[in-house]
């Protein structure tokens, strides 16, 4: 079962790929949540769009974190170590976090990377699904992230409030 | 000329399928050979990826010939990440590696 719209923000406190802890804090006009992983080609396609909206709405006090929760022992890709080889290449601007235990992914209801969710200043989630309408298309530009967040910092809510995400399945332990 | 085996390997966690499919047909239409049939293989455990050599859902095969072959993608259950030619990361093969082995594999039947 997934969040609703209108649910609260889980809360959580997990480990990230930079050797920090991360924990939820108020104070954001807006947080958004992302399921991705490293070895999946949506969530590699989609990958710099998202980061290029989280640099885009850094200063207006958007959070971004992204959480990788497959099961690393059957997709090694995964682990934390290797999102640490990952994180030390490349620009993240936000934390990217390791759910081991897959509890805050299943907290969340995530299905797939990626998978976004956006929560407004009271933690209440806003919208959900996939960041734009084509993976393939980067001029895509994560329109429907893009489009929450300016309807959310305008005081009104998020049309489309909910699309279908599309990407790998979110590897589950067995 | 010599009409190729074409086999599409998928998994049911990946939502790429129908794409593949639809992209492999549409090559093999532009090489002459919309009227074959594609074998259709469901990779489902471990034991099928053992098999197999399973890199990832979609593969497509000719003559059982990786269309896009990449000897380091590990074998396992998940989603395949292509490398098109214009650099652009993709779920399924770009469609001209796909004419490409088609063709190779029906010139080799006329050599």
């Amino acid at each position: 079962m997934s969040l609703g719209l209108g649910q609260p923000l889980p809360e959580f406190l997990l480990p990230a790929a930079d050797g920090q802890t991360v924990a939820l804090v108020d104070g954001a006009q807006a947080t958004v949540v992302v399921f991705t992983c490293n070895h999946c080609p949506y969530a590699l396609a989609w990958h710099d769009r998202i980061q290029q909206a989280a640099r885009d709405y850094a200063d207006r006090g958007v959070r971004f974190l992204q959480i990788n929760a497959n099961d690393a022992e059957r997709y090694p890709r995964d682990s934390l170590e290797a999102m640490r080889e990952r994180v030390a290449v490349e620009d993240w601007p936000m934390p990217y976090l390791h759910d081991e235990t897959q509890k805050v992914a299943r907290a969340f209801g995530a299905q797939v990377t990626p998978d976004v969710f956006v929560f407004d200043a009271g933690g209440a989630l806003r919208y959900r699904g996939a960041p734009d309408d084509d993976y393939s298309d980067p001029s895509a530009n994560a329109q429907w992230l893009r489009s929450a967040l300016d309807a959310m910092l305008a005081g009104r809510l998020p049309d489309p409030a909910e699309t279908e995400p599309v990407g790998c399945s979110v590897k589950w332990k067995v | 000329m010599r009409v190729p085996d074409v086999e599409l390997l998928w998994w049911e966690g990946c939502p790429s399928t129908d794409t593949a499919l639809s992209e492999l047909r549409q090559a093999l239409s532009e090489v002459g050979l919309e009227a074959i049939q594609v074998r259709m293989r469901e990779i489902s455990s471990d034991e099928d990826v053992r098999q197999a050599g399973f890199s990832g859902s979609p593969t497509v095969l000719v003559d059982g010939a990786d269309v896009a072959p990449h000897p380091a993608e590990p074998a396992g259950l998940t989603c395949r990440v292509y490398r098109r030619r214009d650099g652009s990361i993709s779920p399924t093969p770009d469609p001209m590696d796909v004419r490409d082995a088609l063709r190779r594999a029906m010139a080799a039947g006329a050599a």
